[in-house]
């Protein structure tokens, strides 16, 4: 992506992310039909629907993951911050360095602790300057701090990573995405394979982090979009529905299949 | 109510059965190794001395030691692996991390599983062709290694891509998700976490090399030649065509010479599959996962 301009007084007002008819196809299956969505700066969106409603392919379009499939054509356009990601001058590892990614499993990378949150640094911070062990430290404390592991990892920084519990392990792939500065996390079901307690503490970090980063959340815990989003998308056979402020949502939903849904009368 | 059936005894004979018989099946499984090393041990174990590895053989080679063959087989090893392992882990990280599902892909994979299937003789006369006339090499160590490197290749090349493929997906994923480049990840996190599996294979197949006679024979191996080579492009004496020799070649041979040289070359092989181990165990406490 294009540094974006220092921010001009219409910034405040741009979306985070835009999708604009957005239409995407797996093979001759098409998985999104022409979705309009705009996802707030600075707020955490949560997208819900049934199984197989495209939540978690919309989410795999921002950062263009859904292309290393091969089959998968697009339609339409999704901006983050105003600037195209599917556009033929963006590099791909620019868009990724932008929007982080937070996956279902952790997948925390064979290295240490340290390592693995001073890793996308390392790879983007390449040729400008030096990065002294005393910066690495700094910027690892930092981000371990903003995640809440600091206290617990402080001591054992050069232990393995595949270590720490599956709690401790989703909150450093959390960790690892601060350093690069991301303008937009993703978070495809980031609960799903922890239990009760760590959902909870994950769940408190995503509310931490809201206001210094828009926070994209696929859940298919009705329960956990109610707590720990805003704003709240409801997505139904690749077509987006409802799109209104999370307490709206679950109170007063304006259409008839999402009243269906959060009911629980399908899905 | 939960007494035992008919049936049930049946099957459970059956089991006894089966189990048995694999067994067996895995007993004899290990006992030619055994006799062949036992067997070698009662027949050439006198031979062994220091004297034996370290010093040329004399009187028409029906006594004195086996150092240029040892040398020469070290030299023929190491540059055959100079030559395969660079360019065998190459490939195989091409076809395994980078190469697309298409046609030429295929065909590459083909070729690499019938240059797997070639008979070594095969290799030999190829290597005469190539190595010693063509490129000019003369039958020197150099043609004989660069013969034994393209014998190897297949192998390296599938070990490697194995221990490629055992690096879980999600390492790369994890990688690619954050903006590294297919060559970062694979520099930093596939390639790290493949190499003991990559030793593995290439140590494994030092042994194998070692032993092989053919295709050394028409390009580079002596029948006797009592100096240690000076260069690459000198010819060197084997153990494997040693043995071959003087089994088979040279009259009078006292009858524990032959087992003597074997147990040496035996000696290699088990010593070089033990460094193998040894290493793959220890960078594997090695690895973060």
């Amino acid at each position: 992506m294009v540094e974006p301009t220092p921010a001009v007084p219409a910034a405040a007002a741009e979306p985070a992310a835009r999708f604009t008819g957005f239409s995407l196809w797996y093979g001759t299956f098409q998985a999104l039909y022409g979705v309009d969505l705009q996802v707030e700066a600075g707020r955490i969106t949560s997208l819900i629907g049934p199984s197989g409603c495209g939540k978690s392919t919309l989410l795999r379009s921002v950062n263009r993951i859904n292309e290393r499939l091969g089959y998968v054509r697009t339609e339409g356009a999704v901006a983050v911050h105003g600037v195209d990601v599917y556009a033929a001058q963006n590099a791909l590892v620019q868009v990724r360095k932008q929007v982080g990614m937070v996956f279902q499993r952790p997948n925390v990378l064979p290295l240490s602790i340290r390592d693995n949150v001073i890793f996308g640094h390392r790879l983007h911070s390449r040729g400008a300057g030096r990065t002294t062990r005393a910066d690495e430290d700094a910027i690892v404390e930092g981000a371990l701090r903003q995640v809440l592991l600091w206290d617990d990892v402080k001591d054992r920084l050069n232990r393995r990573a595949a270590g720490l519990s599956l709690e401790q392990q989703q909150k450093l792939c959390i960790a690892r995405l601060l350093p690069v500065k991301p303008r937009l996390l993703l978070m495809d079901e980031p609960c799903s394979a922890l239990d009760p307690k760590g959902t909870e503490a994950v769940e408190e970090l995503i509310w931490e982090l809201r206001g210094e980063y828009t926070i994209l959340l696929v859940t298919h815990n009705m329960a956990q979009a109610r707590r720990a989003s805003e704003s709240c998308v409801f997505m139904l056979l690749g077509k987006m529905i409802e799109h209104t402020p999370t307490d709206e949502m679950f109170v007063t939903p304006q259409r008839q299949e999402t009243a269906d849904y959060i009911e629980g009368r399908y899905g | 109510m939960f007494e035992a059936t008919d049936l049930n005894r049946r099957d459970a004979r059956t089991q006894r059965l089966v189990r048995a018989l694999f067994l067996l099946m895995t007993v004899l499984l290990a006992a030619p190794v055994l006799l062949i090393l036992g067997v070698l041990l009662v027949k050439g174990g006198t031979m062994l001395s220091w004297d034996f590895l370290f010093t040329e053989p004399t009187n028409g080679m029906t006594a004195g030691g086996v150092l240029p063959a040892l040398v020469g087989t070290v030299w023929l090893v190491a540059i055959a692996l100079l030559a395969s392992v660079p360019v065998g882990v190459a490939a195989a990280v091409y076809l395994s991390e980078y190469a697309p599902d298409n046609v030429l892909t295929r065909v590459i994979n083909l070729a690499i599983i019938n240059l797997a299937g070639v008979p070594s003789i095969v290799h030999a006369l190829f290597g005469l062709g190539a190595f010693v006339i063509f490129f000019g090499f003369g039958t020197s160590i150099l043609a004989a290694s660069l013969t034994l490197a393209i014998m190897t290749l297949p192998v390296v090349i599938v070990a490697t891509r194995e221990a490629l493929q055992a690096v879980p997906h999600a390492f790369r994923e994890a990688c690619w998700n954050m903006g590294a480049t297919r060559w970062q990840t694979i520099w930093r996190v596939v390639l790290p976490n493949a190499v003991s599996g990559i030793l593995t294979g290439v140590i494994l197949e030092v042994s194998r090399t070692a032993g092989e006679t053919a295709p050394i024979m028409f390009t580079g191996a002596a029948f006797f030649l009592p100096f240690l080579p000076a260069s690459v492009f000198d010819q060197t004496m084997a153990m494997s065509l040693h043995l071959f020799v003087i089994a088979t070649q040279v009259p009078d041979v006292p009858e524990a010479l032959p087992y003597g040289v074997a147990l040496v070359l035996i000696g290699m092989v088990l010593a070089m599959n033990a460094l193998s181990i040894g290493l793959r165990t220890w960078l594997r406490q090695k690895k973060k996962w």
